[in-house]
């Protein structure tokens, strides 16, 4: 694996913190619902079967993982989608794309100049 | 000639390239069955792959690192899962310390390398990539899918489908 390496803005840890964010299907609906626009916590907490406390717990997660920016307003905390992760998150696949594009230039070109049923 | 078609599927995180080229199946299969072949393409030309250990049997290793310009070294490695030469490949890609052992928790990938033989002496070569562990990338991407993602970033568009001739 070499992607780390092209795109170094997603270093090992924050890759660990992002899949830790996601893996949990109440914090990627807050994700979707943050996309949609913004959100206090406790409009979010009235859409979940649990108490508030536990869905600020999620949105640190969240936070922690730069999926999402929390932000006082007054007597609510708004949360906001960070379009930055997700940016980073497209440009780790088109790491991987890019990666394998020279791959397969360099092997084309390699078999290209090995002689026929060369194996050195 | 290798014309390059690359497809994304954000929903099972899985990317597909194809390419073509002007040789028989028993050379493509070379570049990966020959460490010395191999390490003449797998890192990009800043990072060239020397390949330590290279079993292409099931359940083989692979070891590898990749050197920088600055001269540090990224260790990597494949366990095979299952090979049929000359035309099937199939392994896990993870990150090594520098003792060159896998690191736990790290993303892996799993890749799926088919080789088949095409009309005019013309090699197709079909690599699948998906992640596979803690369910991570694969988070990443299902979430890409649902509804409104797409809207809020236009780049993922592009993510979709993409198809070039190199």
């Amino acid at each position: 694996m070499v992607v780390d390496h092209l795109a170094p803005e997603l270093d090992a840890a924050a890759v660990d913190r992002l899949f830790h964010a996601l893996a949990d299907a109440t914090r990627r609906d807050i994700v979707v619902s943050a996309m949609a626009g913004e959100h206090s916590v406790s409009a979010l907490a009235r859409r979940y079967p649990m108490s508030v406390a536990a869905v600020q717990k999620h949105v640190a997660v969240l936070e922690r993982a730069h999926l999402v920016t929390k932000e006082r307003r007054g007597r609510e905390q708004i949360v906001r989608m960070n379009i930055d992760a997700i940016h980073q998150a497209s440009r780790l696949l088109d790491a991987i794309e890019d990666l394998w594009r020279g791959r397969i230039d360099r092997i084309g070109e390699l078999l290209a100049v090995e002689p026929e049923g060369a194996t050195p | 000639m290798s014309v390059i078609n690359v497809s994304k599927d954000l929903d099972a995180l899985t990317m597909t390239m194809t390419a073509e080229f002007a040789a028989p199946v028993e050379r493509v299969w070379q570049v990966w069955e020959n460490p010395r072949l191999l390490e003449r393409w797998w890192g990009p030309p800043t990072h060239p792959a020397t390949m330590v250990e290279h079993d292409l049997t099931a359940g083989g290793r692979v070891r590898y690192f990749m050197t920088s310009p600055e001269g540090d070294k990224y260790h990597g490695w494949w366990r095979i899962l299952a090979v049929d030469p000359p035309t099937g490949l199939e392994l896990e890609d993870g990150f090594a310390d520098d003792a060159g052992n896998p690191i736990p928790d790290m993303p892996v990938t799993v890749m799926r390398m088919r080789l088949s033989e095409q009309p005019g002496g013309i090699t197709r070569m079909t690599v699948d990539s998906q992640y596979a562990t803690r369910d991570g990338m694969e988070k990443v991407i299902a979430m890409g899918v649902e509804e409104g993602m797409t809207q809020a970033v236009g780049q993922i568009d592009g993510l979709l489908a993409a198809e070039v001739s190199a």
